[in-house]
């Protein structure tokens, strides 16, 4: 199929942008969306322009490190992520624009690319259990009921792509959050520390630059995870209840 | 075949110390043309004595390092998969100033995530006759007899451990109803001891590790350093003391020291060009590590995985695992009459299938080892009865089929057991796997070889410690499904921090200044390569010499290799790699985010690596676990093993710009296990 391309390049991190158009052709439908973006961009290289900066790893939507803004939406039309994303999705003659995610969290890098090192610092500041290694008990030693194992490893199923953020038009950073608070408030090893972790873990989502969840749900319809929005429940209800604990 | 000096370099370090670098070889004392034999290796350091013991004595006999002194060394580790991850998290808690580098944006996302079916622990929760010994006893019969026992016997024994841990640390592990842990029975083995979290096991590990390390990044006892490229590794005085990392955002070439490194940073299955490995994984941190004198052992011991997605066309940018736990419940198959293969599957009947797996090894059936069941499909595939549209004039697909599971189990409890797999299948090829049997082939997976490691995880470079998939120690000529997790972690949880000490305990090493010869130099090495690979100006895409090399790789070193095919692709490969450096075309500037720069380092790398690995499979005349030489097999086409001749580590020492490499050799002594030719049939 024969596509019209309208993409964002910025040469660098304070470098102004513009939306810049290329005609593809020969493009099949079984090709993932971003080996279209490598046919693109070898021939680019080959008349001497440089290639389009984007990221990806695993191209199996696992790794969380693709994801372009696809004609307005996060991923693209469909629910997975951008490398898992096929061009059996579009139609001859399409055009389709491919932005970075747009976020006061998330600065643009370079093109397509953009630091997500928000979220890591949100995981530093309690997104985690601690138990130093060595010091675990047997694996036996505390059942949990399948109901929390389950609902816990759905959370834990984010991959931290962020698309959450680039489709909430506040911006939000909570299903995210939200995620971690569920997978490991469902524990039984994450309860010593439930009522700190998403105390802090909410500042520095705050100090990050992410807005305020305001219940649109465009977070959790663009999630490849289909991290449910109830997650953010969970969050404000652990919310409450650590400052009752007096957090 | 006999020209060693054909390639042309960019401008490189000096050769590591003397000994590394062996004057130009009388042409008439090489093997081929084109290695040379040296010192056999005989002491890895593992202790002697009961094999169930020698773990507890090596901890016991590693120095200790006085928790006050921790804070003054530095360990840098290149890598934040399981084995980096993991190592840099238990450092930092152990008080270490520790600095990871990771070239993703994320230490999350290290290709560990990837990782689908499970991982292995001798836990024995099933009572179905597990044990320690018995993990070891599958281990190093899976890796055919081409693995050390001491390491083994201790991998095993510490992967109990790692359950624990994981639990401890909230990864949500599959569970029964009763609220314990539930295991399946994986890849080539009779019990059930894998773990496992879905189809999603490495990423939840790797959410483990990664939540540790951000942990004491917070503390302050480790220093993160993403999107950073380890492009050289530092030697002073014999000793690893830093690296060369360029920041990928920036651009800048960075000098960091340390008193000990550790490359964690994963296998080299990417010199295929397609394999199940991210886009990014590449050899370069190990093969600047093989150049500076770590010696590279068993490179040639690759996995072709059974189970992938085949290739859809030419476009294809790697290549899709589909867990091979499928082959617990599907049935892999193809038509007996070639005339079917175009036909809709469901229309064959099955008097015409032929369940090749289930035929030929009754006893296994469709879990025998990878190695068997990829060389098996290639084999019903060369016979022409493949299936799947052609790619080039050939089907390269057979089916996996889960009709008969469908049956037996319903559909919720497949979608339960399997759910996110299938759905990864349907989203790539358009088709629905409940409906229609899916089309499977082998792909280049995973790479048993790697640096050469001692019983303490140390390169033969002092202060050079690798884990994990970069070093070679644990899965012999072929690595049982759920091990590699288990390996990763159990290196780096619970050996690397045991072993290191004992090397650190002899620092903090003499303060190191960036004006010091050796590191301008490496420094001066990397920059020099950055600027020779932006000026070349040629007409050819880095991907396009890579796709080249990886065609050569697939074709003569994949799954069946011959002594002719092997010196094809030698020559094949010096030739590719002398019009690299004079025709490659990489844009962009040395300043900023240039991905192109990036792939080119990394392709650089692979056309050496290349030449290697092949060099070490025309070495290895016999076959043995993933290493399938053509000329050694039994009359009914089954893999010879030659162990009066081969049952040794080939450690190769790399042989200088313009020279031959140099074989070592460590035999491998079976004291408790003995050596038997593999049967699954
Ligand atoms: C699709 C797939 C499925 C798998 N499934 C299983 C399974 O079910 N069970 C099992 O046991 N094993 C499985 N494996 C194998 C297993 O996942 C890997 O062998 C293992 O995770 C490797 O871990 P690692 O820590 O050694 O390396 P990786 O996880 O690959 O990490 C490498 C790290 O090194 C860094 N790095 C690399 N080079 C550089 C450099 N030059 N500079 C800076 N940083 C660098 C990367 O950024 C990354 O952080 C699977 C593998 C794949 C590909
Ligand atoms: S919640 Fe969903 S969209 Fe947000 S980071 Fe996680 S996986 Fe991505
Ligand atoms: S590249 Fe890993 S999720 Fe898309």
């Amino acid at each position: 199929m024969n596509l019209t391309l309208k993409i964002w390049r910025q040469a660098g991190p304070k470098a102004t942008g513009e939306m810049v158009t290329y005609p593809v052709s020969g493009i099949s439908e079984d090709m993932s969306f971003l080996e279209m973006l490598d046919v693109l961009n070898e021939q680019l290289n080959a008349r001497g322009e440089e290639p389009i900066a984007f990221d990806s790893d695993c191209r199996e939507g696992i790794c969380g490190m693709c994801g372009l803004m696809i004609s307005g939406k996060a991923h693209g039309p469909e629910v997975t992520t951008t490398c898992q994303l096929h061009m059996r999705s579009f139609s001859d003659g399409d055009e389709i624009t491919i932005e970075p995610w747009r976020a006061d969290a998330f600065p643009v890098i370079k093109d397509l690319v953009v630091d997500r090192s928000s979220f890591d610092r949100i995981i530093q500041a309690g997104g985690f259990i601690s138990a130093n290694t060595g010091s675990a008990p047997e694996a036996h030693s505390v059942p949990v009921p399948k109901p929390k194992a389950d609902r816990s490893f759905m959370a834990a199923a984010c991959i931290g792509c962020g698309a959450c953020v680039a489709a909430c038009p506040n911006a939000s950073g909570m299903l995210f959050l939200g995620a971690k608070i569920t997978h490991l408030g469902e524990l039984p090893q994450g309860q010593p520390e439930r009522d700190a972790r998403v105390v802090n873990m909410l500042t520095q989502h705050d100090d990050e630059g992410f807005g305020g969840c305001t219940n649109i749900g465009e977070c959790s319809s663009a999630c490849p995870k289909e991290i449910p929005l109830d997650v953010i429940n969970q969050l404000n209800k652990d919310l409450r209840h650590a400052l009752a604990h007096g957090e | 075949m006999t020209d060693l000096h054909s390639d042309t370099i960019a401008p490189e370090a000096p050769e590591a110390p003397a000994t590394d670098s062996p004057e130009a070889p009388a042409p008439d004392t090489l093997v081929h043309g084109l290695y040379r034999e040296g010192e056999p290796i005989v002491d890895t350091k593992a202790p002697r004595g009961p094999i169930a013991e020698r773990w507890n004595t090596r901890k016991f006999e590693a120095a200790l390092v006085n928790p006050a002194n921790r804070r003054k060394l530095t360990v840098i580790i290149v890598g934040t998969g399981l084995a980096g991850g993991a190592a840099a998290a238990t450092l930092g808690e152990a008080g270490y100033n520790v600095k990871s580098f990771c070239y993703q944006d994320s230490p999350r996302r290290a290709h560990s995530i990837a990782a689908q079916g499970g991982i292995n622990a001798a836990k024995n929760y099933k009572e179905d006759g597990d044990s320690t010994f018995r993990l070891f006893y599958d281990t190093v019969k899976g890796g055919d007899y081409r693995s050390r026992e001491s390491n083994v016997y201790r991998l095993a024994e510490v992967s109990a451990n790692i359950i624990d841990q994981c639990v401890a640390q909230g990864v949500p592990f599959a569970r029964e109803y009763g609220g314990l842990l539930d295991n399946r029975s994986f890849g080539g083995v009779q019990v059930s001891r894998t773990f496992y979290a879905r189809g999603q096991t490495g990423q939840q590990l790797l959410i483990g590790a990664y939540q540790a390390l951000e942990r004491q990044v917070a503390a302050g006892t480790v220093e993160m350093f993403a999107r950073h490229e380890m492009l050289e590794v530092v030697i002073v005085d014999g000793k690893a003391r830093g690296i060369i990392a360029r920041d990928l955002v920036t651009g800048e070439i960075e000098t960091h020291l340390a008193d000990a490194v550790v490359l964690a940073s994963g296998g080299y299955g990417n010199v295929f060009f397609l394999s199940t490995n991210a886009m990014g994984s590449n050899v370069t941190a190990t093969w600047r590590a093989h150049r500076k004198g770590a010696h590279f052992a068993n490179p040639c011991y690759t996995q072709i995985h059974p189970t992938c997605i085949p290739v859809a066309g030419e476009h294809q940018s790697k290549l899709t695992l589909m867990s091979e736990s499928l082959r617990n419940d599907g049935r892999i198959w193809v038509p007996k009459n070639a005339a079917d293969c175009e036909k809709d599957p469901r229309q064959i009947p099955e008097e015409d299938r032929d369940y090749y797996l289930e035929r030929i090894y009754p006893s296994f059936g469709n879990l025998v080892p990878r190695d068997i069941a990829s060389r098996q499909a290639k084999n019903v595939c060369d016979e022409g009865r493949g299936v799947g549209p052609k790619v080039g004039d050939f089907r390269r697909g057979v089916y996996l089929d889960f009709t008969d599971a469908l049956k037996r189990m319903s559909a919720e409890a497949v979608a339960e057991k399997y759910g996110n797999l299938l759905d990864m299948y349907q989203r790539i090829t358009g088709e629905n796997p409940y409906e229609v049997p899916m089309r499977i082939y082998p792909a280049v997976h995973y790479t048993m070889g790697g640096l050469w490691v001692d019983y303490d995880l140390q390169s033969t470079i002092p202060g050079l410690f690798v884990t994990g998939e970069a070093n070679f120690s644990d899965h012999g000529a072929n690595r049982l499904g759920a091990s590699a997790l288990m390996q990763g972690l159990a290196d780096g949880y619970f050996v690397l921090p045991n072993t290191i000490r004992d090397y650190l305990a002899k620092g903090p090493f003499p303060k190191l200044e960036e004006s010091h010869e050796a590191v301008v130099e490496a420094r001066a090495s990397v920059d020099a390569r950055v600027q020779k690979l932006l000026s070349i100006n040629g007409d050819r895409s880095v991907d396009s010499f890579h796709k080249e090399l990886g065609n050569i790789m697939w074709e003569y070193c994949g799954m069946e290799r011959s002594e002719e095919g092997l010196l094809k692709a030698i020559d094949l490969i010096r030739g590719l790699r002398d019009e690299f450096w004079r025709n490659v075309k990489v844009l962009g500037a040395a300043d900023t985010l240039n991905q192109s720069l990036e792939k080119a380092g990394r392709v650089a790398d692979f056309l050496e690596l290349g030449e290697l690995m092949c060099i070490d499979a025309l070495h290895r005349r016999e076959s043995c676990g993933g290493h399938f030489r053509a000329e050694s097999q039994t009359e009914d086409g089954e893999a010879l093993r030659h162990d009066d001749e081969y049952a040794y580590v080939a450690a190769w020492e790399w042989g200088g710009q313009d020279g031959a490499p140099t074989l070592h050799k460590e035999d491998l002594v079976y004291e408790f296990v003995e050596m038997k030719q593999r049967s699954y049939k």
